[in-house]
């Protein structure tokens, strides 16, 4: 009976052998197609187990905190002041993922980036838990604050973005209306389920959307900043005369291009550029575009920043363009930021912020620094100048002439002592632009002369003032209350 | 290594051993068993520490009461051993310390991860790892009953046929008793229930059966022997003989159809097969038997839809995750947890076993596997070829056929059922449900198989204990003496 007894020991040994064979299969070789199967939520539940990093703003103030608790998932996030940050933070949810910086910073948020190996490795050697790097944010509490404020307080949808023009430092990046998102980082399913749902709700107004850097919108009468600063660099100066009518007929069409309430632009048959673009005249600037032709204004749009797809903020950034020009005609409305023309209010920001920095573009960006579990710095955040838009003797007299625009334009929150640059916007939009109550737009920086801050204000549907709103009156004395915040501050 | 005499034996050298030289006694190596259970102790004792700390964060006295208690536990088996079986293996009870002991720590470990888990019904997970504890110190004294009244493991070949009608009853039992006393747990009918206790009279029905088979086959040896016709190279039975073959394959059968226990039949059917063939020596009956098999195995398949979901999640669990009953999603969160350990394991207590239904019980390997990860797998895999092959050994060394027929077969149930559980839950071969031997939470299973452990000890310990002194044999011819002369053949 021996033999076949040891028989049946190999058949043993072949039996265990087959069992490893297949162990190293699934556990090893094969392994990733089960682990990163989107079933498999072993891997996300790691991540919350493991201590996640902080985001802070510029002071230090940490607005994305986390704090322990006694339950399956180990840590929850906790938004310090949720709602005037959310845009920027995003959420961190375990049943909807991840959004703004919860998602671009991930990897670095929860530990697994590479600058952090080293300080995993040692984790791992002495067994303590590996933690998740900081995240230090350019943003300004003070004014986001304001920014936030401004636009809630009057129930206003539309953004605010701030850059500081020398650097490309975001200031304050609002969007409304916002959320709460601890509700979306709640521990209870059910408390996130019913956020989900009142957010996503039809008339809930899309809070989840962060306006500055997602949303697009005809950029109406700012765009002239950069009609204007590509006539500059075509050889043309503020003094060089454009149309002066009221209307005229868009070419090769029975349209008419009427100015703000059909209103000449001046006394004469002709106006200076500057009298254009401090009276916004849609007659002179169509005119203005047409000569300069779609190429080069389209050029003079790229050096600001548009057709950008790569830009990150590290959010990834709406791409601005000013969109298809069929003929003429839609070259002229072009001029006048209408048609197909799309852009972000951080993408407005930039340009007010490029003219103020002497025509130099710098790359905007949020985090200032990334910080190691211990708080120091793994990474700081080099200003990148990423091209010369404009001469700077160009950039000098668009300042100019947008110091004028300031003179001419409404609204209050003016300030003895400050000078402000800007440019305001009414942007018609929809199928009947009529009858929907326009976009209203304010780009501005300040001090003119040596200017610190370069920002974008937008209130969508004419904020409330209905058919009525304009630039002036319902955007600008939100950026200037922004202003006035930030250089009081200083 | 080996330790002197044992204590209680009190006559020195009174027998001869056979494969030492005259005068020594062979060593009993209860030593080393006791070295090895310390080595079990202490590593169990390490696993409840790191899970201790991973999972509350926080350690306690506790576990050195709980490292000792089970320290305690199988001091007193290994006394036992000294005492009734002092010739033991002595790798073998030390191999069970250890899975015992880890499927205790990992048992506490799904409950940690439970507690406080609150079920669709209302009803809330309660603790069982204090019950398998009970169950261990149970199945301890179950272990050391059966070496002390059982002092020749030949003893039960002479009830070969009670226990095959016990072990029939105890099978078939569940599978044609009414609901109320033989419930449908998870789809399976092999639960009797009287108040508080169930049990699962199958896994005692193994053993019972295998007695049986071994003691049967054992007196009708030369028999099943004769040979029929040859045909292919292999001496076919002859078809009167083919009886005992016929009735197994019509139980195997009977079981999967009333109890819808697949991995019971499957392990029955395998084990009778192994005796058959260790009996006959003849491949013929495998090649006879696994033909049958896979002939009910199929005709099963077209016949149930349990079977066809079975073979679906082994095919692409997957595909079948979302279906409500009987789906992927089990076999799913197995691989998930397995593959998300990988080579080194998430950590014990630093895993999410408890994602897997049945963590506890027939996919306590898969826990192991997420937590230990391939290493530790591999390791446990190990541990059981190891009590397999020393089992194995026993049936090789002793000398009587009964307890060859019978070591052999109680050695390759243990892994042939490793192989069904532990091929189930890693995709190997179809999910079949069944225990993992000494791992897996189930207090029948855990009696079972310390009786199956301590027929192995008895059966080991006929081996090498050394013989009694035979009568004194006939004075040798003079003749023996003297050398061999080599004489040149005639040209």
């Amino acid at each position: 009976m021996n033999t076949p007894l040891r028989r049946i020991g190999m058949a043993m040994m072949v039996m265990i052998v087959l069992l490893l064979g297949n162990a190293t299969w699934v556990q090893v070789v094969n392994a990733d197609k089960w682990r990163l199967d989107p079933h498999n939520k072993r891997v996300l539940l790691d991540e919350y187990a493991r201590k996640r990093g902080l985001i802070t703003v510029a002071d230090g103030t940490v607005i994305a905190d986390v704090k322990e608790t006694t339950d399956r998932l180990r840590y929850l996030r906790v938004y310090n002041s949720g709602p005037a940050y959310a845009p920027v933070t995003g959420y961190l949810s375990v049943t909807y993922g991840t959004a703004g910086l919860e998602r671009a910073e991930n990897d670095l948020l929860n530990g697994s980036d590479d600058r952090l190996f080293a300080r995993r490795v040692s984790a791992l050697i002495t067994g303590r838990d590996p933690v998740g790097g900081n995240v230090q944010l350019t943003l300004q509490p003070k004014i986001q604050q304001v920014a936030y404020d401004q636009l809630t307080s009057k129930g206003f949808t539309g953004s605010v973005v701030a850059i500081k023009p020398d650097t490309g430092e975001v200031l304050a990046m609002v969007s409304t209306p916002s959320y709460d998102p601890n509700l979306l980082a709640s521990h209870d399913a059910d408390e996130q389920a019913a956020a989900w749902k009142q957010l996503n709700a039809k008339d809930a107004n899309d809070p989840l959307l962060n306006r500055a850097t997602q949303a697009l919108y005809p950029a109406g009468s700012t765009l002239k900043v950069v009609v204007a600063a590509a006539a500059l660099a075509d050889g043309k100066n503020k003094d060089t005369q454009y149309t002066a009518a009221g209307t005229i007929k868009l070419p090769n069409t029975q349209t008419d291009l009427p100015n703000f309430n059909g209103t000449p632009c001046g006394p004469g048959q002709t106006v200076s550029m500057e009298t254009a673009l401090a009276k916004s005249c849609n007659t002179a600037f169509g005119e203005m575009a047409g000569q300069l032709g779609a190429n080069k204004l389209r050029r003079q749009a790229e050096k600001f920043g548009f057709n950008d797809p790569g830009l990150q903020v590290p959010m990834p950034v709406e791409t601005s363009t000013l969109g298809q020009i069929e003929d003429d005609a839609a070259l002229y409305q072009t001029g006048i930021g209408q048609r197909n023309v799309q852009i972000t209010p951080l993408e407005n920001a930039v340009i007010a912020a490029t003219i103020a920095n002497g025509g130099k573009r710098m790359k905007p960006y949020l985090v200032s620094k990334i910080l190691g579990p211990d708080l120091k710095s793994i990474d700081d955040t080099e200003p990148d100048n990423v091209e010369d838009a404009m001469s700077s003797a160009n950039a000098s007299a668009l300042r100019d002439m947008m110091i004028q625009s300031e003179t001419n334009t409404g609204g209050e929150g003016r300030q003895q002592g400050l000078q402000i640059a800007s440019k305001t916007g009414t942007a018609e939009h929809g199928a009947k632009p009529l009858e929907n109550n326009p976009h209203a737009w304010y780009i501005a920086f300040a001090p003119a002369q040596k200017p610190e801050i370069a920002i974008a204000v937008i209130v969508e549907d004419g904020g409330d003032r209905g058919l009525g709103a304009t630039g002036g009156k319902v955007a600008a004395p939100i950026g200037r209350a922004v202003i006035n915040a930030y250089m009081a501050g200083r | 290594m080996g330790s002197p005499a044992p204590a209680g034996e009190g006559s020195p050298v009174a027998s001869v051993a056979t494969n030492t030289s005259p005068g020594l006694r062979p060593p009993t190596r209860r030593g080393t068993e006791l070295v090895m259970l310390s080595f079990a102790a202490g590593l169990v004792t390490l696993a409840l520490i790191l899970v201790e700390l991973n999972q509350e964060r926080s350690l306690s006295l506790r576990i050195v009461y709980l490292g000792l208690a089970y320290l305690g536990l199988f001091a007193c088996a290994h006394l036992a051993v000294r005492r009734w079986a002092p010739y033991a293996d002595p790798a073998i009870l030390p191999c069970v310390a250890l899975l015992n002991g880890l499927g205790l720590v990992m048992i506490h470990r799904i409950d940690l991860a439970l507690e406080g888990v609150k079920y669709l019904d209302g009803s809330t997970w309660s603790p069982v790892a204090f019950k398998q504890v009970i169950m261990t110190a149970i199945g301890l004294l179950l272990f050391a009953a059966t070496l002390k009244f059982l002092s020749d493991h030949r003893t039960l070949a002479r009830f070969g046929y009670t226990f095959g009608l016990a072990g029939l009853v105890a099978l078939l039992l569940p599978g044609v008793l009414p609901g109320f006393i033989a419930p449908t747990i998870n789809g399976a009918k092999i639960w009797l229930r009287v108040g508080q206790f169930s049990i699962q009279p199958g896994e005692f029905a193994k053993i019972l059966l295998m007695v049986f088979f071994a003691a049967f086959l054992v007196s009708k040896r030369d028999l099943f022997t004769t040979a029929g016709r040859r045909f292919l190279g292999m001496d076919l039975p002859r078809a009167r003989d083919l009886g005992p073959l016929f009735a197994a394959w019509g139980v195997t059968v009977a079981v999967m159809v009333l109890q819808k226990d697949l991995g019971s039949s499957l392990l029955f059917f395998g084990i009778v097969l192994v005796l058959l063939y260790v009996a006959t020596e003849r491949a013929a009956w495998v090649v006879l038997g696994v033909g049958l098999f896979s002939g009910g195995a199929i005709i099963a398949w077209r016949l149930f839809d349990h079977v066809q979901d079975r073979v679906a999640n082994w095919q692409d669990p997957i595909a079948r995750y979302d279906v409500e009953f009987g789906g992927g999603y089990q076999i799913s969160q197995s691989l998930f947890g397995l593959a998300t350990g990988g080579i080194g394991g998430a950590g014990l207590g630093a895993g999410r076993p408890e994602m897997i239904p049945e963590a506890n019980s027939d996919f306590i390997t898969a826990v192991i596997g997420e937590e230990l990860g391939f290493i530790g797998l591999a390791a446990v895999l190990l541990i059981y070829m190891v009590f397999a092959l020393r089992g194995l050994r026993s049936a090789i060394s002793v000398r009587d056929s009964f307890g060859k027929l019978l070591g052999g077969g109680l050695a390759f149930a243990v892994c042939f059922q490793v192989f069904i559980v532990v091929g189930g839950v890693t995709k190997l071969i179809p999910m079949t449900g069944i225990t993992a031997p000494f791992l897996s939470y189930g207090g029948s299973s855990l009696l079972a198989n310390y009786i199956l452990v301590a027929l192995l000890l008895r059966i080991s310990a006929a081996a090498r204990a050394p013989q009694r002194a035979p009568k004194p044999k006939p004075q040798q011819p003079a003749i023996a003496d003297q050398h061999t002369v080599m004489v040149e053949r005639p040209k």
